[in-house]
């Protein structure tokens, strides 16, 4: 059985006329990673927050349809036991830190002081956590002292720590490094390999590609396309469509258009490209 | 002529973390540089120097025949505008218009000069149609548009954007790019941090890679994006199209997907 379950999902925000989702229908395995691409505006924030129980508990508006996690409804539940299965990670650090802890450590204990977890296990789990997103050495520091990219780190580690069955993260690099961005996609790699079901809002496609297990491409608030990374990242759809490609398809596509790209399909990620340029070149005289 | 001249700029937080270790550099009026590095490398706290900010712990910063230390923030406002990386740490007005409005009114503009500033702004940034909205009321990635608009709108000679890519779609990106042109047109120096390494190697000329509070390569694009193992200590990796030319043993350095396809063309390659 699916781990997440929606079906039919449409909502409007309070005071709005169009809705922000349109008969989403999104089964999603326990275990899978899932990304979510679209341009600015597409539903996706508002998709973590339907699967994060914000709406329609926080937000209000008008939810229809069945918004479903380990078979219970997010309407029959409160937030505080539907947090219990789903971490989210807020788009924007700044908003997500608390304002009542002066240390990472203790920001990154908050939760776990919330639901109740006795002092030893969540120092542990609160050293474990900071040693896997590597931010040890911010343990002393005020979380608002921090840099961007530094605080997106805090605020990811602060809902690894509560070991939710399912993990939504909005945009959670858009502040970091470029190689700091492929470890945390690393670390979330292996979380989904653990067992936890995670989706992931970002634009980064080239880190989509690599390691995620499907990609949802939403537009206007709907399903656009719904498939396997290469199926989805390669479409000819996507960039007449706002959304972002990797500069691998977007080179290929313009090659294989002066017979410079031999292969039908066209590559997401940098070993699909050396691998198809190189074989394109083979035979040529140098 | 603005001209920026940093030299041996050290500085500490009050709380002991040295953030900038004797950083010396010079960037001429309507030069267009990009500063990329790892989080925490001190980009954010050295541009935070150029509008005063920030105060030099240990060395001088001149703006033009400006040194920051003898200049307050207002003043030297009238050189340098400073997008932040966070927009709402920037917005506070009721509308759009409002909000861009705020900055050449301060800068002490006569209200034909304000409404001229301002459109231009909105009409660069594509906002002319959300003049009345509070810009609350949009998303942060319109909100980063508003607070681009609002620097825009004061018409300095310096230009610094933290982030701007930050969460922006390939149409806003697009879109950014081309407000960086336009500015480049008028003569503006536009110095640029981010993370978005495909996005600094299609729109500026020069880059920075900072490390610790310190430069670590300084040039031309195609130099500083080549030096995949200097740029690693930084975390930082090259564009992906300057990967991909020295995988296939391209015999120059390509940043984009102009020079990329001109290699591939000629064939140069194994």
């Amino acid at each position: 059985m699916a781990i997440v379950n929606l079906q039919d999902v449409t909502y409007k925000y309070p005071l709005t006329d169009s809705p922000a989702l349109q008969n989403i229908n999104l089964q999603v395995q326990e275990g899978e990673f899932v990304a979510v691409v679209g341009p600015n505006g597409a539903g996706k924030s508002t998709l973590c927050y339907t699967l994060a129980g914000f709406v329609p508990h926080f937000f209000k508006g008008e939810l229809t349809g069945i918004v479903e996690i380990l078979g219970k409804e997010s309407h029959n539940s409160t937030l505080s036991e539907w947090v219990l299965n789903v971490g989210l990670a807020f788009q924007n650090p700044f908003n997500q830190i608390s304002g009542a802890k002066y240390t990472v450590f203790e920001e990154l204990a908050f939760g776990l002081e919330n639901i109740g977890i006795p002092r030893d296990e969540m120092k542990t789990r609160v050293a474990d956590a900071m040693k896997l997103t590597g931010i040890s050495d911010l343990a002393e520091r005020s979380p608002y002292s921090l840099s961007g990219g530094q605080q997106q780190r805090v605020a990811l580690t602060s809902i690894l720590v509560m070991q939710p069955k399912v993990l939504v993260l909005d945009e959670p690099t858009s502040q970091m490094d470029p190689i700091g961005t492929r470890e945390v996609f690393g670390v979330v790699r292996r979380m989904a390999e653990r067992g936890m079901t995670v989706i992931l809002v970002e634009h980064k496609v080239e880190w989509i590609a690599q390691f995620a297990d499907r990609v949802i491409a939403l537009k206007d608030g709907q399903i656009f396309l719904d498939g396997t990374p290469a199926e989805v990242l390669t479409s000819p759809l996507l960039q007449e469509n706002g959304f972002g490609v990797s500069r691998y398809t977007s080179a290929a596509r313009k090659a294989k258009a002066i017979g410079l790209w031999k292969k039908e399909e066209l590559p997401v990620t940098l070993e699909e490209a050396v691998e198809g340029f190189s074989r394109a070149n083979a035979g040529r005289v140098v | 002529m603005m001209k920026i001249e940093i030299s041996d700029l050290r500085f500490s937080y009050p709380n002991g973390v040295k953030a900038l270790d004797g950083i010396s550099l010079t960037i001429d009026a309507g030069e267009q540089v990009a500063m990329v590095g790892q989080n925490g490398a001190g980009k954010t706290t050295l541009v935070k120097h150029l509008n005063g900010l920030l105060q030099p712990s240990q060395g001088q910063v001149l703006i033009g025949d400006w040194d920051t230390k003898k200049y307050s923030v207002a003043k030297l406002a009238h050189r340098v505008g400073y997008v932040f990386q966070n927009p709402d740490e920037q917005l506070f007005s009721k509308t759009v218009g409002a909000e861009v409005a705020f900055g050449p009114k301060n800068l002490g503009y006569n209200s034909d000069q304000i409404q001229t500033l301002v459109n231009d702004a909105l009409t660069l940034t594509e906002l002319a149609d959300k003049t009345e909205t509070n810009p609350y009321d949009l998303s942060v990635t319109w909100r980063k548009m508003v607070a681009l608009a609002s620097i825009i709108s004061m018409d300095t000679d310096i230009v610094i954007f933290d982030e701007p890519t930050t969460g922006q779609d390939s149409v806003n990106i697009a879109r950014i790019a081309d407000v960086i042109v336009e500015l480049r047109k008028r003569g503006k120096t536009v110095i640029t941090i981010t993370h978005d390494i495909d996005f600094c190697a299609e729109n500026f000329e020069r880059v920075i890679a900072m490390s610790q509070g310190r430069i670590l390569l300084d040039g031309k694009a195609n130099d500083v994006l080549g030096q995949e193992e200097i740029l690693s200590t930084t975390y930082v990796e090259p564009p992906q199209l300057t990967r991909l030319g020295k995988r296939l043993n391209f015999d120059q350095t390509v940043r984009n997907e102009k020079e990329f396809l001109e290699v591939l063309k000629r064939g140069d390659y194994r």
